[in-house]
């Protein structure tokens, strides 16, 4: 089963790291598809698309449904990407905000050092 | 060319990161070139917080900006977005603890706002900070993101503002 713990975010982006894996989400966003079938498709052996659909069920990006014999990948949660992608606007918000204010910083340590400078004077 | 910049190095850039760490908590650090004092000062004095809370490409004006920076006291921020309606955010601190703490309600949302803490710490000449936004509810910050994502800035941009407001106010040296 999977686990949603607090690193749930560097699991999503751990997984979209690698090119196969954000190749399998666009096939499975296209239609679901097994195991066997996405290992065909991405000429490799279906223990290796095993690994590589697991890192991606971790992250909650795809889930798995055996059937009988074949095990049937769909997208999981969409809203983690959503999620993703607004959490990265709102960390460039701050580091917008948070570049102004290093400036704010650097020209009162200026203005201090000055005063400073005068006073000993 | 190069060596003419020797003389005044440009400072590093510092990372910002943000992650939702659970799920009614959304956490921002970032590390700024200059003591706690500084950094404090910069974000309770109006005057200096003017200056950085709303960088250009923000695309918002900030019409007034009003604080009682103590326990207990109010603030009260006024944007405008493009000519639009002005948009108050309120809300009262907490928490106002000089160079090392700060913690504010956010109340002008449906619902109980998200209560945000920034904490500043110092090591070593510059300053450490994590800003912790604690939404009331899974279904709060789920609704806020989810706002966010249909019409990208507008939400954001709210919750930024709420921090903003609270920071801007004044320590009460001015």
């Amino acid at each position: 089963m999977v686990q949603y713990t607090r690193t749930g975010f560097d699991a999503s982006f751990a997984a979209l790291s690698d090119a196969t894996r954000r190749g399998v989400l666009e096939q499975l966003g296209r239609a679901d598809a097994s195991i066997t079938h996405l290992a065909e498709k991405f000429h490799m052996t279906p223990t290796g698309m095993k690994k590589h659909v697991g890192v991606l069920e971790q992250a909650g990006l795809v889930t798995t449904e055996k059937v009988g014999r074949v095990r049937t990948c769909k997208l999981g949660l969409h809203r983690l990407g959503e999620e993703a992608a607004w959490i990265e606007r709102y960390r460039q918000r701050w580091d917008a905000r948070f570049d102004e204010l290093d400036k704010v910083v650097e020209d009162l340590k200026r203005k201090e050092k000055v005063d400073g400078r005068n006073k000993r004077e | 060319m190069d060596a003419t910049r020797e003389s005044e190095p440009t400072p590093m850039k510092n990372r910002t990161t943000a992650e939702r760490q659970s799920e009614r908590e959304l956490v921002v650090t970032r590390t700024i070139n200059g003591p706690a004092r500084i950094v404090f000062e910069a974000w309770t004095k109006p005057e200096l917080f003017k200056q950085w809370w709303v960088p250009k490409s923000f695309g918002l004006s900030l019409l007034s900006f009003d604080a009682d920076v103590r326990v207990g006291g109010r603030y009260r921020l006024v944007f405008s977005h493009k000519g639009s309606e002005p948009m108050a955010f309120y809300g009262r601190y907490l928490e106002v603890t000089p160079h090392s703490r700060l913690v504010w309600t956010n109340e002008e949302g449906d619902d109980g706002g998200a209560v945000t803490t920034v904490t500043f710490e110092e090591q070593g000449g510059k300053t450490m900070l994590v800003l912790h936004e604690l939404y009331p509810s899974k279904e709060a910050l789920d609704g806020a993101i989810a706002s966010g994502s249909t019409d990208g800035m507008g939400e954001t941009l709210e919750q930024l503002d709420e921090l903003v407001v609270t920071l801007g106010a004044s320590v009460g040296r001015s």
